[in-house]
């Protein structure tokens, strides 16, 4: 294939992947999209795999079959409550994969500088060193602050993606932890990075990039180990653009315009996505990665009011008299694994006529979508899950709200009480329904660990319990 | 503590304050329960069914008080049971303590605490002993029985072989729990029932009783209910000449005429006029719940069924819960017990008049030898003040808030594009073209991008991320280009990358494949 058609490959894969992006914009389109992507992606690979300047076959191709096999196991056996775990999974593997794409340009870089030093014309080159070899001093210069910058973002995304599935897989407990000296300890590590730098390029040697890529997993890892379980849509999101701006910069190493299209589509993505996020939870982004909520801004109202708990009778009781129900699910009911019953139990609701829908918060969960894409797999149809814009209006109408592990994003101190820590964050107004069942584990408090006033409302009766059994209960109720 | 009942005094009065069901719930509390014989006979509870209930019976009245400790009755204590008072003893029951000076001064002078049933604080955690509204839900209800029993024609509008039987119309004045239970009864008897309250804010609950809020067309801030405890108080003569419009306007069309309009310590205000009354048809009902303060038909007479000339009758009963007493023995006992439930925290029959908490103190008239009335305002607002509605904006100010708020967008985006701009000015004044040419495609990139990404649903959020993941994969092009290196370490790090890198392309795909499949129309 000559350059001329892989370049023409290159532009149509481009247009297919904007075409997926695009497609998601609702669920039957999306279906459909997904192909553009694998078809852009297919077209892609190979117009590389069989362009110019690619040899050493007998090694590629058994790491992509290799690849190919373990992302289909991956991605079979993924259970929907693992998704957030798999996404930083899976973001870590381009930020290692940048790390070493900007390592190798550096090395093929020295490698020519070499020969060209010695005399040589840079004939004997073939592929990604035959380029370098015809660039002047001016694009050596902007190469090297290029791989710096892949190799840099790159080694902040793979460690903070490993510190993310940790923490989401419950191997690293979620409570934000820092060394002492906190973030000063970033900035310092932040400063060191760009001396490396500076020294790599005035031609310090490929040292200085090692150096980087430890000190830069540094900074990924205590970043990433600040911040709290509840953040982690933020986190998630944020890490999904560094590893589009990591390919967006190994595409400027390589001067490969389709890595940068997709880099600067990837990273776009995932900082909107953040952005979403944070004006969901009414925060600075810099204040979620910098970690932990700020302290309350003066005396909080004081919460009048007792908790008054309900039993399962009484919980069936409610929604069979109910017409209209509304269920805001959040993480707890991913923990407890409830997605399948409460699926069932809004099945026999609906099959009585009443009018059952969801009520989803952005931030409900640990990554953006996450409740979405668990009530999918349970079988709930998609078009009664609603966005809180659009269902926020419906409350006063509604007979029954059903909370099940949620608590922060159904606070009614973000509207009511202007000292609280969440004041002004947008959240579910449940408060409005005639009656609202809150299924919940115990009397604690939620993520940001403040007192929710809506348990202490005369129309709220707590549910105690595993969310996954007290659904069970209601089902052995409720035929 | 010795609970005791005495049998009603007063004619005609059916009801009592203790049934079978409730003196077991009293036994619970640790208080042993004592009743006068043939208390509850005319509410249809006999003596022994009480004994069997583990109740003691005594045979007078006088017995009765002096064994007692606390005694709990239904009508206002008259003359000769105020004098059987005894100190310490405690007597719950209806006191009508606003207008019964003397009656809170004997019983103050005996050393007795007076807990006075309507006195109970309207607040929700007083609901459960609120004696006023559980009886104003039964005469609502009743009204509505007697008007049909006076009434002779069905509610329900039917189509018979025998022909068309058009449907009563029912117009109840004043939404109060008396207004609403009526409201309740005549739609599910079939009426077209039509409601109205001077406070606007209940229309909401009469819709939701099924009946069609008469709206005025009147412009006036109305009282906000949140600061007379929920009651209604006195509108405007404006305001009262619109509604006294409206009701000419309804009268001849109205089959049925329920009033349960009463202010708080006044005279019931007149409603319905004579006017009204005489422009309705022959056959017509008017029950006038208000009849004890006067009523609100002026043509009412206090306990008596009239019939006017032109054949309407008015029905100025005052005793609609004594005249269903099994019922309103039953709630009403309830009540009091509810409140002896609060008096009795440790629940070992010890009585404790906790004068710190809002409702006890809010309910006694008399305590140690002082009269405790009126209590003062409770902790607790009943219902949450109104927020004051900001202004609506005119039409000049929302187009002067348009207009201020696209010139700051306007300004904003001139800065960015001016910002940006400059930037990229900056940057091709040292790069070199190869560079730039780049630069442009990423520019576009990422402004194709940030457009399309705000299109994505927000259900799709986690798909959009497992399809980026995948995409992001594309790094693999790079690794490709590298693998032909002849330095073998670069091809060994070339290869891992082309390993994983497969492994977020094919991972990512399918999974996404995975999730978006799962997606299901209803």
């Amino acid at each position: 294939m000559s350059l001329g058609i892989v370049s023409a490959a290159y532009i149509a894969a481009s247009v297919l992947f904007i075409l997926a992006l695009g497609g998601l914009s609702n669920q039957e389109k999306a279906k459909r999209a997904i192909w553009f992507g694998i078809v852009g992606m297919a077209i892609a690979a190979i117009a590389t795999i069989f362009g110019p300047g690619v040899a050493n076959y007998w090694l590629l191709i058994p790491a992509i079959a290799v690849g190919s096999y373990v992302g289909l196991e991956v991605a079979r056996r993924v259970e929907m409550t693992d998704m957030p775990q798999l996404v930083a999974a899976l973001h870590s593997f381009v930020g290692l994969a940048a790390v070493f794409i900007g390592l190798n340009a550096e090395l093929e870089l020295a490698a020519v500088q070499a020969v060209l030093a010695s005399g040589g014309d840079g004939h004997e080159f073939a592929g990604f060193a035959a380029k370098l070899a015809h660039k002047n001093a001016v694009e050596i210069s902007i190469l090297k602050v290029e791989v710096f910058l892949g190799i840099f973002i790159g080694a902040v995304t793979f460690t903070g993606s490993i510190v993310a599935f940790g923490k989401l897989a419950g191997k690293i407990s979620g409570t934000p932890t820092k060394l002492p000296g906190g973030h000063m300890l970033n900035a310092g590590a932040l400063v060191i990075s760009l001396i490396l730098g500076l020294m790599y390029f005035n031609g310090a040697g490929v040292w200085t990039m090692v150096a980087v890529i430890i000190v830069a997993g540094f900074i990924g890892w205590h970043l990433i180990m600040g911040i709290g379980g509840a953040d982690m849509p933020v986190v998630v999101s944020m890490l999904n653009s560094y590893s589009g701006w990591a390919a967006a910069a190994i595409g400027f190493t390589l001067g490969n315009d389709l890595l940068i299209v997709v880099g600067a589509l990837v990273g776009s993505s995932g900082a909107i996505l953040s952005y979403i996020m944070c004006k969901a939870m009414n925060r600075q982004f810099v204040s979620v990665i910098l970690g932990g909520f700020g302290g309350p801004s003066g005396p909080q109202m004081e919460v009048e009011g007792e908790q008054i708990a309900i039993d399962a009778d009484g919980v069936a009781a409610a929604l069979d008299d109910a017409d209209s129900v509304i269920i805001v699910p959040g993480y707890g009911m991913a923990v407890a694994q409830a997605q399948q019953s409460v699926s069932e139990l809004i099945q026999r609701l609906r099959a009585k006529g009443k009018n059952v829908r969801f009520g989803i918060h952005p931030v409900a969960g640990r990554l953006p979508g996450h409740m979405n894409v668990l009530l999918a797999e349970a079988k709930v149809p998609y078009d009664i899950v609603l966005e809180m814009d659009e269902i926020n209006d419906d409350f006063p109408d509604t007979d029954v709200v059903m909370i099940i592990g949620s608590n922060d994003i159904v606070n009614p101190a973000a509207q009511d009480d202007p000292n609280s820590p969440i004041a002004g964050m947008p959240v579910l107004e449940v408060w409005k329904a005639k009656q609202v069942f809150v299924s919940k584990r115990g009397q604690g408090t939620g993520y940001s660990g403040i007192e929710n006033p809506l348990f202490y409302k005369e129309n709220t009766r707590m549910f105690y319990g595993d969310a996954k059994d007290s659904i069970n209960e209601l089902l052995k109720r409720i035929s | 503590m010795r609970v005791g009942t005495p049998k009603e005094i007063f004619e005609g009065e059916n009801r009592v304050a203790m049934t079978p069901e409730s003196a077991l719930q009293l036994q619970k509390l640790g208080h042993e329960c004592v009743i006068e014989t043939k208390a509850g006979a005319a509410a249809g509870f006999s003596d022994k069914n009480y004994k069997d209930a583990g109740v003691e019976v005594v045979k007078t009245a006088a017995a009765l008080w002096k064994t007692a400790d606390v005694v709990t009755k239904v009508r206002q204590p008259e003359a000769i049971e105020l004098k059987r008072l005894r100190d310490g003893q405690t007597l719950i029951s209806f006191f009508n303590p606003g207008a019964n000076e003397a009656g809170m001064e004997a019983a103050r002078d005996k050393g007795a605490t007076v807990i006075a049933m309507e006195m109970v604080p309207r607040i929700s955690r007083a609901q459960k002993m609120d004696a006023l509204s559980s009886m104003a839900n039964i005469a609502g209800y009743r009204a509505v029985i007697e008007a049909g029993n006076n009434f002779g024609r069905f509610f329900t509008g039917q189509v018979t072989a025998a022909g068309k039987v058009p449907p009563a119309k029912v117009l109840v004045v004043g939404a109060g729990v008396a207004g609403l239970a009526a409201i309740g009864t005549a739609t599910s008897l079939g009426a077209i029932t039509y409601a109205f309250d001077v406070r606007p804010e209940v229309a909401e609950q009469v819709e939701s009783m099924g009946a069609e809020f008469v709206f005025l067309d009147f412009e006036e801030d109305q009282a906000d209910g949140a600061t007379t405890g929920g009651y209604a108080a006195v509108s405007s003569p404006e305001f009262r000449e619109a509604q006294l419009a409206k009701f000419r306007e309804l009268a001849p069309e109205i089959d049925i005429v329920i009033t349960t309009a009463l202010i708080p310590n006044r005279e019931a205000p007149e409603l319905w006029t004579e006017d009204m009354v005489k422009s309705m048809k022959s056959g017509s009902v008017i029950v006038d719940l208000a009849a004890e303060k006067g009523g609100n038909c002026k043509l009412t007479v206090m306990d008596k069924k009239i019939v006017t000339d032109n054949g309407v009758t008015i029905v100025g009963y005052t005793d609609f819960p004594s005249r269903m007493a099994a019922q309103a023995s039953t709630l009403y006992s309830n009540n009091i017990r509810h409140m002896l439930f609060d008096l009795t925290p440790e629940k070992d029959g010890v009585i404790v008049h906790n004068m710190e908490d809002d409702v006890i103190r809010g309910a006694t008239v008399t305590h140690a030898k002082e009269i405790t009335f009126p209590p003062p305002p409770p902790k607790i607002q009943a219902i949450a003040a109104k927020k004051p509605a900001p202004p609506p904006p005119t039409a000049e100010e929302i187009k002067a808030t348009e207009m201020e708020a696209f010139k700051a967008a306007t300004k904003q985006q001139t800065t960015l594009l001016v910002g940006g701009g400059l930037l990229i000015l900056l940057v091709g004044a040292y790069a070199p073209a190869s560079f730039m040419s780049h630069f442009i495609v990423f520019a576009l990139s990422c402004f194709v991008g940030f457009q399309v990404i705000w299109g994505v649903s927000h259900a799709l959020h986690t798909p959009l991320m497992a399809i980026t993941n995948a995409i992001s994969g594309i790094v693999i092009v790079g690794a490709l280009l590298q693998v032909g290196s002849g330095n073998w370490l670069v091809v060994t790090l070339a290869v891992i990358s082309v390993l994983i890198a497969t492994i977020n392309i094919v991972g990512g795909f399918l999974v996404t494949r995975r999730m978006l499949a799962m997606f299901q129309r209803s």
